[in-house]
């Protein structure tokens, strides 16, 4: 069956009456297999310029295959090659079925190859047509299936379908949270989660374990978009429902899922990833990922390695930690040596501020810490409190306090009557990565005294209590550990004042006052 | 036990010597009552512990007798006098009231006399139901008290009535002693005769007395006529006309209350020499110093709380302070300063005004120069001043010098402006004129509309800062910044905030809101926001200008310190641009904290990543740098000197502030030079932080990192010899060392008193036991007891009355029955006698 000449043809006014051209020919072809060559000008219309005809192509395809697999007019099994479909002798109704089998897989090619679309609206159009290909291939599957036990799902198709949501050049979070719908789909997700798995071992291997950032971003995407149900008994949303024994098709049960769940986020988290995406992943771990996996200890490979990176990815990896420690009975050593050496100036600037104090405020909640231990933590983080801002000091502050009221014998830091009056110097060593050997309890905090000055009227006050024996109540900090320097400066703004004190030098100009610094270096021209 | 009870009585009976009764009476034991008492409070005295009661009873009834039963043998038997004046028991009326009340129904009384042509005598006066002014025909002069005597009507009769010493005794008597009063008679009569002539002499002697000074008193009447005239400048027909309105007004009170009225010249408050001036001036400034250093300490407004807690052991909780905090607070009290250096402030702003006012005659002057001499056809003809210097020139015109006067004219400026009502009218005000222009235009505008002309214009001007602030805010903003403009409006803006400084805090609280919650927002959107725009550092110097930034807590510096404090940490640094804005907002910091040296954590962190950004190799580092600025990657290589060479043209100059808007394009020998001017900044900012942070205990701490920096990193051999020095200065002024403290301890609190056994006071009242809390409840507690206690006192002391009065009625009674009985007795005896003697008689008869 030779391609058709006249349908080749493409006048000028094909552009307005395209959707006519479509609509007639699918019409056609559903009606009779003589004009079965018109499929050739639909599937044409896949490789349109125009994002309009390919979309309404796509759709015309869709319509037309379903009906063919609905009619059984798609060849079941290995396929012959369509060279070899002329020779052998078949029956002009095989002939048919396999030339409309070919021209399926010429139509599945190219909707995965719009895959790769610029338009999102192709993209789209093409996905959702895949799908109902994998949906309508479950139910009329085009393999033979000789094994009684083979459970029917399209695997292939839906694993060449990820490698190309996938895509290692092309950013498709946006087509991949439209794919998130698919992925309600119980036996979906599942055949989804093992092709994944597949795909992240061979991309990643055949990039000899380099960074991928733009793949990585992408499997990242899908991921995090996969949920598993909390219940094996809400298991029950299938794309292709099983007529043979549906209770152990492994889609359907929650510890396969789970395992497949662990499995594709080791093996994703096993290779190095960028650091923006470490701090993705950290974000969500606690709380999405962990309480999937049937195991998460399994994790602590990647966050002890993750926890050895330092800066901002190390504040995060202590959730998860946390999480292993508390719940899972993880033995981590030199936790707090780590922690400690965690501390620097960058901890008031990040954005995870709120949660990792959260964090040091629980792993130093325990009142069995030795006082050296509690003491150093204190020194350091007074000694930073120098260069924090003043948000942050409203947390630190009181955490400070509550550590030294925990650890009645960490009250030397505010209060040594017994070497009162003799100056001496600063015995604690910052530079000292060990907290058992930086002399922190015997040093004073100086700092605290120091941001008493603060500008800040409110970090001044909080200072001001070490000048007193601190009261017995702890002071809660987590209201303000969500605090920003807006909320703050609101809290400003809108207070009551009676009487507003004015400058009582009146200005001339605008770079002239009696402690001008501004003038000194800056001139008006 | 003996012996204490043998002085106790010994006490008691010294206290029953002391009384008033007779001593004999005291020393009886039997008279003598002793009330026993339950305890025995030390120091307590007690008036009562003893008493005698038959004394104070016998004394009782005695007053009873004077008093009580006086009144009772009385009753209904003898006149009242009934006080009918008007108001007399009427306490509601203060006696001035009364008198007044009393003139007022005298003169009503009079009103409605008959005879309308007797101006002197309103009203006919009687004695004894004789006109006295007929009386007053006979004699000159009538002396009232003595008139009775005058008419001769005195009797025997009534001179015994008089002069006999109670008549009514001598009558009754008069039955009894007819012999007596027969010698009686005689030698009264003399008497009386001698004490008629006496008080007859004595009378005429009064009379020629009172004459005199009648006839004296008549005499000064008419003298004081006479010169009453040049007295009072009021002409006789006005006081005619106050007599019909009110014509028993006296002239002579009027003329008196006058005068009384008249106001007393007062006392002008001399001229206060140049160094009163200074020293005034100086206290004032001495004042609001102290005043701000106290709100610095943030302890103001405990202060306040203190003040009203501590109650001073002098204190007689009379709302009475000896000392009370009477410093004066910096307040402005309807746009005027509150303090007593006001006058000062309006002499100086008049000196100002002054000043422009001649700056103004002077550009006038210079108009008339250009315009030679037609300034008698100024058309628009405003301002005096112009027309008289102008008119003063000879009127020589040429019509073309018309013309240019006329256009001159229309260029020349309004005297008046309307408040403008909105932004766009203030813009359209000041659009298109210079600077100078702008600021003269603003000025007038002020004054045309002072709050003191109009009752709206308030409003308007607090509307016109808002505006004047959006406006400056667009002066900055656009290409080039015109910051000239924005420095000479300075003063305008100063001044109206110093007029209503609520709506200036309220107009700054907005733009710093706003601004702030912007860079809030992008931060949540974008993970980072840009340098603040030149209309920002403006709004922040403009506010470190009219508020002070050293309070502890301020409404507009506390914000105003976050948004600084935001900008410092959140904004990214990625261009020449945005160095140069960063280190306006390090100055302006540094500003702001000057003064009160507090610590600016941010600024420090800032600096030392500008210095940073000096430095080309990023390895090795004993610092870390912190947001905005990153260890190494895009934009931190900024300050990196491209050619070594350049320092040696380079020469220190102030770097324009339009630069911070936009950097023009420029050679990169004058790139060079514009790092290096940063550079020098920067590093001068650090030396400033240095003095001013060098008293906090963890100085060194602070300035670790940055000594760090500059020690090791920063490529000071490429930089010209003046940052050189600097970087020297700084690097000799942070220690190596950290300084010794002495370790902290906690603030010794004031040592808790042992509790002493001193005594109790306790506020004794007058009746009964404390009740009650506040001080009107007390009040109120002890008058209703007072009024029990008496109410009870009385009530006894009715009874005892009643008592009195049955007893001494039944007396009366008794004795009256006695009498009779007596009587009867008397006659039943003198019957019997006469019956024994008629029987007797009959006897002897019959013998």
């Amino acid at each position: 069956m030779a391609p058709s000449t006249d349908s080749n043809v493409k006048d000028e006014n094909s552009q307005v009456s395209y959707k006519k051209d479509i609509n007639t020919k699918t019409g056609r072809i559903l009606q009779n297999k003589k004009h079965s060559n018109d499929i050739f000008d639909v599937i044409e219309y896949l490789q349109s310029e125009k994002d309009k005809e390919i979309i309404f192509a796509t759709n015309a395809c869709k319509r037309v295959f379903c009906q063919l697999f609905y009619r059984g007019d798609l060849y079941v099994g290995d396929l012959p090659q369509e060279e070899e479909l002329m020779s052998g002798d078949r029956s002009a109704e095989e002939k048919y079925r396999i030339f409309m089998r070919h021209r399926y897989n010429n139509c599945v090619e190219l909707l995965l190859e719009n895959m790769g679309h610029e338009a999102f609206q192709v993209k789209e159009a093409s996905l959702c047509a895949l799908m109902k290909f994998v949906e309508a291939e479950g139910k009329h599957p085009l393999q033979n299936l000789d094994l009684i036990e083979h459970y029917i799902f399209p695997r292939e198709l839906l694993r060449t379908l990820v490698e190309h949501l996938l895509s290692t050049e092309e950013d498709m979070s946006l087509l991949i949270s439209r794919f998130q719908e698919f992925l309600e789909m119980d036996d979906v997700r599942y055949y989804v989660m093992s092709s994944v798995r597949d795909n992240i071992y061979r991309v990643m291997g055949r990039n000899k374990k380099a960074v991928i950032p733009v793949y990585q971003n992408n499997v990242y995407t899908l991921l995090s978009n996969i949920n598993v149900p909390s219940q094996g008994s809400k298991i029950k949303h299938f794309l292709v429902k099983q007529a043979y024994r549906p209770e152990e098709w492994k889609a359907g049960k929650l510890k396969e899922h789970k395992r497949a769940f662990e499995q594709m986020w080791l093996l994703f988290l096993k290779f190095k990833l960028p650091s923006s995406m470490y701090k993705k992943i950290l974000v969500i771990l606690h709380e999405s990922i962990m309480p999937q996996m049937s195991d998460p200890t399994l994790l602590i490979d990647f966050l002890s390695a993750a926890y050895d990176i330092g800066g901002a990815i190390s504040l995060l990896a202590l959730n998860g930690l946390f999480i292993l420690i508390h719940k899972h009975n993880l033995d981590y050593p030199d936790f707090y040596k780590k922690l400690y050496s965690l501390l620097d100036p960058s901890i008031f600037h990040v954005k995870y501020r709120a949660r990792f104090f959260h964090l040091v405020n629980i792993f130093l909640s325990s009142t069995h810490l030795p006082a050296y231990l509690v003491a150093a933590f204190v020194k350091r983080f007074a000694r930073l409190s120098l260069t924090a801002p003043p948000t942050a000091l409203l947390i630190l502050l009181p955490f400070i306090c509550n550590l030294i009221r925990r650890h009645p014998s960490c009250r030397v830091l505010i209060h040594r009557p017994s070497a009162a009056e003799e100056p001496c110097d600063d015995p604690y060593v910052m530079e000292e990565e060990d907290p058992a050997q930086c002399h922190a309890l015997e040093s004073s905090l100086w700092e605290i005294k120091t941001l008493q000055k603060h500008y800040h009227p409110d970090v001044a006050k909080a200072a001001m209590k070490i000048n007193e024996p601190l009261t017995e109540q702890e002071e809660e900090i987590s209201e303000v550990l969500e605090l920003s320097t807006f909320e703050l400066m609101e809290r400003d703004l809108k207070a009551e004042r009676k009487t507003i004190p004015l400058e009582f030098d009146t200005a001339t100009e605008l770079l002239k006052s009696p402690r001008e610094v501004l003038g000194v270096h800056f001139s008006l021209e | 036990m003996m012996r204490k009870q043998q002085t106790f009585s010994r006490g008691l009976s010294d206290k029953v010597r002391k009384s008033k009764a007779a001593p004999e009476i005291q020393k009886n034991p039997f008279e003598v009552k002793i009330n026993r008492k339950k305890f025995d409070v030390l120091g307590r005295k007690s008036k009562h512990d003893v008493g005698l009661p038959g004394v104070s009873r016998s004394r009782a009834i005695q007053k009873r007798k004077d008093t009580l039963l006086k009144e009772f043998r009385l009753k209904d038997k003898n006149n009242t006098f009934i006080d009918r004046r008007f108001g007399e028991y009427d306490s509601k009326l203060t006696p001035e009231e009364k008198i007044l009340q009393r003139f007022t129904l005298e003169r009503q009384r009079t009103q409605d006399r008959k005879d309308m042509y007797n101006l002197n005598e309103e009203e006919e006066l009687t004695h004894y139901g004789q006109s006295l002014a007929e009386m007053e025909k006979m004699t000159d002069v009538i002396d009232s008290d003595s008139d009775s005597e005058e008419k001769g009507l005195l009797s025997a009769e009534l001179t015994a009535t008089h002069f006999g010493g109670g008549g009514g005794l001598l009558r009754k008597k008069s039955a009894g002693d007819d012999e007596e009063e027969e010698h009686k008679p005689r030698s009264r009569q003399e008497l009386i005769e001698e004490l008629i002539i006496k008080s007859k002499q004595e009378k005429r002697e009064r009379q020629t007395q009172k004459e005199e000074a009648q006839e004296l008193t008549e005499k000064l009447d008419q003298e004081w006529k006479s010169i009453q005239n040049l007295l009072a400048h009021k002409t006789p027909k006005a006081e005619r006309t106050d007599e019909t309105d009110k014509p028993k007004l006296d002239q002579y009170d009027m003329m008196v209350r006058e005068l009384g009225f008249e106001m007393k010249a007062q006392p002008s408050e001399k001229l206060k020499s140049a160094e009163e001036l200074a020293r005034e001036e100086r206290q004032r400034l001495q004042t609001l110093e102290a005043d701000r250093l106290k709100r610095m300490m943030g302890d103001a407004e405990e202060d306040a709380v203190q003040t009203n807690t501590h109650i001073s052991a002098d204190d007689m909780n009379d709302g009475f302070i000896l000392d009370g905090d009477d410093r004066k607070t910096l307040a402005y009290k309807d746009g005027k300063w509150n303090i007593e250096g006001e006058e000062e402030e309006k002499e100086d702003e008049d000196d100002d005004e002054e000043g422009e006012d001649d700056d103004e005659d002077d550009a006038d002057e210079d108009h008339c120069d250009l315009q030679s001499d037609e300034g008698s056809e100024d058309e628009d003809g405003q301002g005096a001043e112009e027309e008289q210097v102008c008119a003063e020139e000879p009127p020589a015109v040429s019509e073309e010098q018309k013309k240019a006067a006329q256009e001159a004219a229309k260029a020349e400026l309004p005297y008046t402006f309307p408040a403008p009502e909105s932004y766009s009218d203030l813009k359209q005000l000041l659009q298109g004129h210079g600077s100078e222009q702008q600021r003269l235009i603003l000025d007038r505008t002020l004054k045309c509309n002072h709050p003191s002309l109009s009752a709206g214009n308030k409003a308007k001007l607090q509307k016109l800062f808002g505006f004047l602030l959006e406006y400056v805010g667009d002066l900055a903003t656009q290409n080039p910044p015109d910051l000239r403009t924005v420095s000479a409006l300075i003063p305008q803006i100063c001044g109206l905030c110093q007029m209503f400084p609520e709506a200036a805090c309220k107009a700054v609280q907005t733009l710093l809101s706003d601004s702030g919650h912007s860079m809030e927002e992008t931060l949540e959107v974008k993970g980072r926001a840009p340098m603040p725009d030149l209309d920002m550092l403006v709004l922040l110097k403009i506010t470190a200008l009219l508020f002070p930034s050293s309070d502890f807590r301020h409404p507009v510096t506390t914000p105003a310190f976050l948004f600084l404090s935001q900008a410092l940490t959140r904004c990214a640094v990625v261009s020449l641009e945005d160095v140069c804005k960063g280190l306006v907002l390090c100055c302006l910091a540094l500003e702001y904290v000057s003064l009160s040296q507090r610590i600016f954590p941010e600024l420090l962190n800032f600096l030392l990543g500008l210095l940073h950004l000096t430095v080309s190799d990023k390895h090795n580092m004993g610092y870390t740098v912190v947001s905005p600025f990153r260890r190494q990657g895009k934009s931190c290589d900024l300050l990196v000197l491209k050619d070594p060479n350049v320092s040696h043209s380079w020469n220190r100059k102030p770097i324009s502030l339009q630069t911070a808007h936009r950097l023009p394009a420029q050679s990169p020998v004058e790139r060079d030079h514009y790092r290096l001017s940063l550079i020098d900044s920067c590093l001068d900012l650090v030396k400033r932080c240095t003095w001013l942070y060098k008293d906090l205990p963890s100085y060194a701490h602070i300035f670790q990192p940055i000594r760090a920096l500059l020690l090791k990193h920063l490529p000071v051999e490429g930089y010209p010899a003046p940052i050189q020095d600097l970087h020297r200065e700084i690097l000799d002024a942070i220690p190596e060392k950290p300084s010794q403290h002495a370790p902290l301890v906690f603030k010794k609190k004031k040592p808790i008193p042992l509790k002493l056994f001193t005594p109790k006071i306790v506020q004794i009242l007058d009746y009964g036991k404390k009740r009650g809390n506040t001080k009107e409840e007390k009040e109120r507690e002890r008058l209703k007891h007072k009024y029990k206690r008496e109410f009870k006192g009385a009530l006894r002391e009715i009874r005892k009355d009643t008592r009195f009065l049955a007893r001494e009625k039944l007396s009366d009674v008794m004795s009256r029955d006695a009498e009779r009985k007596r009587k009867v007795k008397e006659l039943y005896g003198s019957l019997a006698t006469q019956e024994g003697e008629w029987k007797a008689l009959k006897r002897k008869n019959r013998k």
